[in-house]
Parts: structure tokens; sequence; C-alpha cells
């Protein structure tokens, strides 16, 4: 254990979001939406983790807060060694040279007052002392590793398209040369004949900078193909983490088994079983006591919904938390 | 590339330069801009273009109509009242722009503060405001008059203060707007200081809304103005200024109409001019934009 958490570059340690709820006149807190529970895992140098779940499972807000965009309500985030809830605001400033953020809609995340060059420049204004000629250098670099050509500079963001508007993104996050990025559905907002083109890229920049990646996802194809590991969350915490082709060829937890069961085949001969979850995803501000998924899970037991299964050690590297896995 | 084809380089996101030439390609545009250029004009060259001394009497032409030689007839006391129109714009030029000027100043300040940093701070701002718009307008500034001394300051100041909250309210509304977007999270993200955002991303974006209303706000200050003067609580005499002249010309309403026909037509087209071209500049400026 204490030899993984040498090679890690990034360590989450029981990480927690609350957003407080408000109410009435003078705002008093009624309660809290647990929005990330407990959430733990590591992220090694250029491995590219994935976490999915469906729509409102935390997954976002995970990786926001692992950034501190969000604060952390509780926990530890470890970076390189260092603990990023301790480090003042400016020291986490200046960090954030080395891990960036993806954000997940180009068409809201560029400033519209800005033309490329101001975009891409900016970056490097706020972290390096370079030469008007080297900043040039730079940018241009960039671009040409992202396939734009440097007479687009002069152009604001509503003048490309979605998928021109997300690689603009992607440089303007990756132009520090960050070693860890967090990149929150990058593809989702785009169609879905550009999102293949996005992944590639994204996957060639992963290799040729040397990044570890962080991908907020809720397409199990797409996670599978980019991603080394994969975390599953479900209602704020991680229900199942592993090595990816593991967790996909032998899913552990109901949860996880549902999810891949809905998974459509490119075999029309292939038969699977489909697992169909009924209900809905309890009220994160008010969480079902036990697992969070057993109101939902065919083997639910009496235990399930009284104790909180533990992420436990199913096959090397592969965990589950779920009490029928002993 | 479809965008090359444009003739004109970014149309939506345009520098001042084209914002001009977009104004002028709008009918209602050209229309607001023309007549506030004629005002400026008139204000600028008052002494060339007005004949006589706003201020000299002639016992021999008291009340006589438009003429080859009075164009606008004269008043009361004899005086031109072309002259004093010409030299009334400049009055209401200045109120306007001092007091807008110091309405945007602070309202714009306090906005910023407001929305930028909000919690208890934007409580107490707000709730000021909140007191300060509650007062009808006029009624407030014709208060501050009264307390500081009627002077042409002190109105410029009056209708200033009352202008203030709407300022913060424009700004402060737009600011919130701004931050919550996903680029201002973007630049957090990359690690920007928070002036920085403040100065290179919250900035620009909310310059749209706040020059509209600085330009709508202009028509509401050069107005009061002439309320205040009507009501012999603003510009004092001699200094001609058109709600002064209105108030003057009542008595002899019937017997000299064109005492009141000009002043009252100019006040109507300065306001219109204005309010045409604040309508159009947030069209030009930002089309989603309702204030």
């Amino acid at each position: 254990m204490s030899e993984k958490k040498q090679d890690a570059l990034l360590n989450v340690r029981d990480l927690r979001v609350y957003f407080p709820i408000r109410k009435g006149l003078m705002k008093r807190v009624v309660g809290h939406v647990h929005a990330v529970e407990n959430v733990s895992f590591s992220v090694r140098a250029r491995e590219v983790f994935a976490l999915v779940g469906e729509s409102g499972c935390g997954k976002s807000t995970t990786g926001s807060a692992i950034l501190r965009l969000i604060e952390p309500t509780g926990g530890q985030v470890f970076f390189k060694g260092d603990d990023l809830g301790k480090l003042t605001d400016e020291e986490m400033r200046l960090k954030r040279r080395d891990m960036q953020f993806i954000f997940q809609n180009p068409y809201s995340s560029l400033n519209p007052r800005m033309n490329v060059w101001k975009l891409l420049s900016e970056p490097l204004k706020v972290h390096f002392n370079l030469t008007p000629q080297e900043l040039r250098e730079r940018v241009e670099d960039m671009l040409r590793l992202i396939g734009m050509t440097p007479d687009q500079l002069e152009r604001y963001p509503h003048q490309f398209s979605g998928g021109q508007k997300q690689r603009i993104s992607i440089a303007r996050a990756l132009i520090t040369h960050p070693s860890f990025v967090v990149a929150d559905e990058p593809v989702s907002a785009l169609d879905v004949s550009i999102q293949a083109q996005i992944l590639n890229l994204m996957m060639e920049l992963q290799q040729e900078m040397e990044l570890s990646m962080i991908f907020i996802s809720h397409d199990l194809n797409v996670v599978r193909h980019i991603s080394n590991s994969v975390g599953v969350m479900y209602l704020g915490s991680i229900m199942e983490t592993g090595d990816t082709e593991e967790v996909y060829r032998h899913p552990a937890h109901p949860y996880t088994q549902a999810l891949l069961s809905a998974v459509p085949s490119h075999d029309p001969l292939h038969k699977s079983r489909h697992i169909v979850l009924e209900g809905d995803v309890p009220n994160p501000a008010s969480p079902p006591s036990g697992c969070p998924f057993h109101t939902r899970c065919g083997r639910c037991t009496k235990e399930c919904t009284e104790t909180r299964p533990q992420l436990t050690e199913i096959a090397p590297r592969h965990f589950a938390a779920c009490h029928h896995l002993k | 590339m479809k965008t090359k084809s444009k003739p004109v380089k970014n149309r939506s996101l345009p520098g001042n330069e084209s914002v001009l030439r977009q104004l002028w390609h709008d009918p209602m545009g050209r229309a607001g801009m023309i007549g506030v250029c004629l005002v400026i004009l008139m204000a600028v060259f008052a002494p060339v273009i007005a004949q006589y001394d706003v201020a000299k009497m002639n016992a021999r032409a008291k009340l006589t109509g438009p003429s080859a030689q009075f164009w606008f007839g004269t008043d009361h006391f004899g005086r031109d009242v072309f002259s004093r129109i010409v030299y009334g714009a400049r009055v209401s030029l200045e109120v306007g722009i001092v007091a807008v000027g110091i309405a945007a100043g602070f309202g714009y300040l306090l906005g910023m503060i407001a929305g930028f940093f909000e919690g208890r701070v934007e409580t107490i701002i707000m709730m000021v405001m909140d007191v300060i718009f509650a007062f009808p307008s006029i009624l407030l500034a014709l208060f501050i008059v009264s307390a500081l001394g009627p002077s042409i300051i002190n109105t410029m100041i009056a209708i200033g203060i009352v202008n203030i909250p709407v300022f913060t309210r424009t700004v402060r509304a737009s600011v919130k707007t701004v931050k919550s977007t996903d680029y201002i999270a973007n630049a957090r993200s990359i690690g920007l200081k928070k002036m920085s955002i403040l100065f290179k991303h919250v900035t620009p974006n909310v310059l749209a809304p706040f020059t509209v209303q600085a330009t709508l706000a202009l028509s509401g200050a050069i107005l009061t103005e002439a309320s205040m003067s009507f009501l012999g609580l603003g510009i004092q005499p001699p200094n001609p200024s058109w709600g002064s002249m209105l108030s003057d010309a009542r008595k002899y309403m019937e017997r000299a109409p064109w005492l009141v026909l000009f002043p009252a037509l100019f006040i109507i087209m300065t306001i219109l001019s204005f309010n045409i071209l604040g309508d159009a500049l947030r069209d030009v400026l930002d089309p989603k934009l309702k204030l």
C-alpha cells in the first residue's frame, strides 16, 4: 500500500462536499446536499482515471473539489505530496499551473470577448515570464498541436464550430504544460461526429505531454476507450474501482453490472441480460441509510439497509463496496 | 471557413469603431445619433449660433412673435428665445453629463463591490440603494437641493445621487450573471488573480449594459433638470434653462404661445434622441439585453 502511495501523483482521501440548503428569510441552513461522500482514489503518473456515473451522482463536483474550484467540506487531496487543502489561496493559485481543468461546454467556458490569442496567451502570462517572442512561439506550438493555424489567432470564439472551440479550450488548459488535468465531460456538449476527433486529440496529447488525467463521463464506451482505470460513482460515493478492463470484464458491484448491461453491444448475436433498475436515484439531501444503492438493488438484504459497505479488494487492484462479495 | 467571406469582421463583438458604424446602419440609431449630435453641436457652438446676449433685456421688443430678427420670438423681458434655447442646451448637457457621471461612477463602484464580494457588504449596499430608490426621484432631488441650496452644482449633485441606485442595480445584476458563467470558473481554474478576473473578464462583459444605462440615464437627468428648473429649484435666473423658460412662459402662454412651444419642443427632441440612441445602442451591444 505504501509503495502505491508513492508512485501516485494524486491521492484523494475521504473527499466530502456538502452543499448547504438554506431556507426562509434569515437564510437558515436546514440541511445539506451530500454531493460527494467519502470519495477516495489515487491517480498514478501518466494514467487516465475515469469517473463514471449517471447525472447528479457527484462526479463533476468531485473533479471541481479536487482542484478547489469548489471548496471541499472535508477530506484531503494530495498532489505530488502536497496537501492541497492546506495551501493558501495564493499557493493554490500558483499550483494551478500544474493542474488544470477542461470544461464540459466550450460554448460557455470561453470568454466571448477574448480572441484566440488572448485566450491562449493569458495562462502563460499568469504563470511565466516570457518575452513576446517566446510567448508567440509557445502559443503557435500549442495551436499546431491542436490542429489549428496561426491565422486563426485573431478570431473570437463565436466564429468557431463547437469542435474547434473545444480544441481551443483544451489548448488553454494544456498550454502551461500541466502534469495533471481534470476533464469534465469534455465531449458531451459536442456532436457525435465530432466527439471521436476530440477524444483522439485528447489521447494523443495525453501521450505526448505525459499527462495524468481524471476523465469524467457518463459514456461507458468512451470510458473504456480512453481510460486505464475507472471509478463508478453512485449518489456521491465510489461503488467500484479498478483497472478499466478488469472492471468491464468482471463487474462485481450490482450497480456496475446494471450500468454495463445497458451498454448496447456491437455484436447482434451477443445475448445480454438487461438489468433494469427500478425507481429513481434517492435525494442526496437525505441519503438512504446503509448502502446508498440499497433502495434500487435487486440483492438488497437487511444488512444492506443498516451498515454501509466499505470498498474492499476483491481482486488485485479491484475494489468494490458491497456486502455480497465476501 | 464560412466566416472568411463575411465583409464585416467581428460583427457582433466589435471595437468602438464598428459600434458607431452599426449604429449608423440602424435607422433608429442613426436618428438618435443625429439628434444627439445636433444638441451637442448647439451646446458647443452656442456663442457662434446665438445672435443675442441671453440676459440682455429689450423693453421695446417684449413678447414679439417669431420673425426674421428674433427667430423664436422674444419673452416678457424682450430676451431672444432662440439664443436662450441655444444656451439652454449647454446647461442641459452640462447637468446631464455631470449628474450621470456622478451616478455612473458611484453606481458602478458600488455595484461592482456588491456583486463581486457579495455577503454582508452586498446586503448593506443594496438596502441603502433600495431606500434611495423608494423615493420619487424628483421629490428626492428637490429635497437634496433645498437642503444644499439651489445652484447649478447642487442640481447636478442632486440628480446624480438620485440616479445612483439604477446604476448600482444594473452593474450588480450583470456582475452576478457574469460571475456565475463558466468562463469565470475557467479563469479561476487557469490561476488568474482575483483582480485580474475582475478587470479582464468581468468588467468587459458588464460594460455593455452599463453603457446603455448611461445613455438612457442622460435623458432622464436632462428631464429631471428641466422639471426642477420649472419648479424653481434648479438653474437660477438669469441663466437660461429649458425648464425655467417653460416656467416663466406659463403666465404668457395665451398671448405668446411660442414661449412654451420652443423650449418644450427642444426638451422633447433631446430626450427622444437620447432614448432612441440608448435603445439602438442596446440592440447593437447585446440584443439579449433588456433594461
